[in-house]
């Protein structure tokens, strides 16, 4: 059986604690996430979100990403095939691991976000050297 | 060999109206835009849309560099093929992979005749933009009516 989730999605909150986006729709973005000894890594694909415009919170072991993307054609535009909208990103996490919030810390480039939560230090795997007299 | 997943759970964990997909389809089909090879379907997504003299295909790629598509215009069949980078798992657990990784090839085709010559592309923020200049007998054309 699959190892018990780390991190676990919640459903998006309702009206009152959401911020509400353009047209209050929103698209939940595909995410990997990674277990490595020293942290949990977290990549979400949010394409056409620039670089200044995302949030991240992270408040009581729930982890929030927040993407802004402005539509880039005109409402009008009359598309002869339309496989995906455009719009803000938006999905929480419930994180049941032990993260330093204070070293949390994420890059952003062609349109992949990449979240560092490290682990505190109490779960890190710890060598523990026998010293031989 | 299918390496790439997202394939055969097309838009997998992507909020999105069933009703604008099936409308879409529908539009698609009467557009004439048939999948040509129908076992790339799905990735990357597309949006087409027209102007009197441009075509433009916009496509969703996060992860990729400029380097990692390759484009091409036959006719008026565009290709969009590529790869996107696996993540280098140095004894990482996955607790969740939905992000597709591997190869890909879609055939789409366009609804008119384009000039392959012109064709630019660019790619910002993981949305590739190929904008395709129509051919000019597929220019519309303005039928001056005589007067009597």
């Amino acid at each position: 059986m699959a190892a018990e989730s780390t991190l676990e999605t919640t459903e998006p909150k309702a009206e009152g604690g959401l911020e509400q986006t353009r047209d209050g729709r929103y698209y939940r973005p595909n995410v990997d996430i990674l277990e490595l000894a020293e942290e949990l890594l977290l990549l979400a694909d949010m394409p056409g979100v620039k670089p200044g415009e995302i949030d991240i919170r992270f408040e009581d072991g729930e982890l929030t990403i927040h993407g802004r993307a402005a539509a880039r054609q005109k409402p009008e535009t009359n598309y002869l095939l339309m496989e995906y909208g455009v719009g803000d990103f938006y999905r929480t996490f419930r994180v049941s691991e032990q993260i330093d919030a204070s070293k949390i810390h994420a890059e952003y480039s062609d349109g992949v976000l990449r979240l560092h939560l490290p682990k505190v230090e109490a779960v890190k795997p710890r060598k523990i050297e026998v010293k031989v007299n | 060999m299918v390496r790439y997943h997202i394939g055969a759970v097309p838009q997998l964990g992507r909020f999105r109206n069933e009703m604008d997909r099936l409308l879409s389809d529908f539009l698609g089909r009467s557009a004439g835009l048939a999948e040509i090879d129908e076992t790339s379907r799905g990735f990357p997504a597309v949006n087409i849309w027209q102007q009197e003299n441009e075509v433009f295909v916009e496509a969703e790629v996060p992860g990729l560099k400029s380097e990692d598509v390759e484009i091409s215009v036959v006719g008026n069949a565009l290709s969009l093929k590529g790869r996107r980078p696996d993540v280098p798992p140095e004894k990482a657990t996955f607790h969740r992979r939905e992000r597709g990784v591997g190869e890909f090839n879609r055939v789409l085709r366009l609804p008119v005749e384009v000039d392959s010559e012109k064709v630019q592309a660019k790619l910002t923020d993981g949305v590739l933009l190929v904008t395709l200049p129509k051919a000019e007998a597929a220019k519309p054309r303005r039928i001056k009516v005589a007067a009597q």
